[in-house]
């Protein structure tokens, strides 16, 4: 009887030692990912709450980030979206579609020689505006181009 | 891990031109299906890491506004012929996609 409960006590120690090592991993896999997903700012339905999610209130225009993107597109399920931004030292590119449901698009960060550039394709709900904003030395900085769309890709 | 996400990496110069093309239903979790008149749960690809020779050059973060099957393209300077382009993804139901190419 004795020998009986010597056992279960010592498996009962394996077991919490083991759902101790679990957790800690859980936590280690959970730290392995460079940035968490955003969720209030790519839950934002209107572009107001997505740049103040984004810190994106209070940027400056520039003509530096060019954007290129069809000035009408039939499809509004696919529009293709270059940006490149010329501004020294940028860092992250942010992108949003103004008037869709979940205004923003994507948000990239660039290191060890990536250039400030993406290709992305773009679903549009209706004609709306792109506004990207550049992150380079601290500062915030933005522009924007006008899609017509015919279809909605909603 | 499948190769679900298929790489073309060109160079140009000393800057390499890379273009992702991925095969993903990428759901807004906004449509709703015509037939039933029911909501389709949300589906899409949140996060994207490429790396060149295992070092990260863009770490991205996506919404639901990006098309199904989506591209991402994007350049990075200093690159050599040979050298290897890895990127995986991670959609909010948390399955993963991957792939990689060499530097042509």
């Amino acid at each position: 009887m004795d020998r009986f409960r010597r056992n279960f006590l010592n498996q009962l120690g394996a077991a919490g030692a083991l759902a101790v090592g679990m957790i800690t991993g859980l936590l280690r896999s959970g730290k392995a990912l460079a940035v968490e997903w955003n969720k209030t700012a790519f839950d934002s339905t209107t572009l107001a709450e997505a740049l103040k999610n984004m810190a994106g209130v209070g940027a400056t225009e520039s003509k530096d980030i060019l954007i290129k993107a069809p000035d009408h597109a039939e499809n509004g399920a696919v529009v293709q979206i270059e940006v490149t931004s010329n501004i020294q030292g940028t860092t992250s590119l942010v992108l949003l579609i103004e008037k869709n449901p979940r205004p923003l698009l994507a948000d990239l960060a660039f290191s060890n020689g990536a250039e400030s550039y993406t290709f992305l394709r773009a679903k549009f709900a209706e004609t709306s505006r792109i506004r990207v904003l550049a992150r380079a030395g601290g500062k915030t900085y933005f522009a924007t181009k006008e899609v017509s769309v015919t279809t909605s890709g909603c | 891990m499948a190769e679900t996400i298929k790489i073309r990496a060109t160079l140009q110069g000393d800057i390499v031109d890379v273009r992702a093309l991925m095969t993903h239903i990428m759901e807004t979790g906004l449509r709703k299906d015509p037939a039933s008149g029911q909501v389709v749960p949300a589906h899409f690809i949140r996060q994207l890491v490429a790396t060149l020779n295992g070092k990260t050059v863009v770490d991205a973060q996506w919404g639901p506004s990006v098309s199904k099957n989506p591209v991402l393209g994007f350049r990075v300077k200093g690159a050599r012929a040979g050298d290897r382009i890895v990127i995986k993804a991670t959609d909010n139901k948390g399955e993963t996609l991957s792939g990689e190419a060499s530097v042509a």
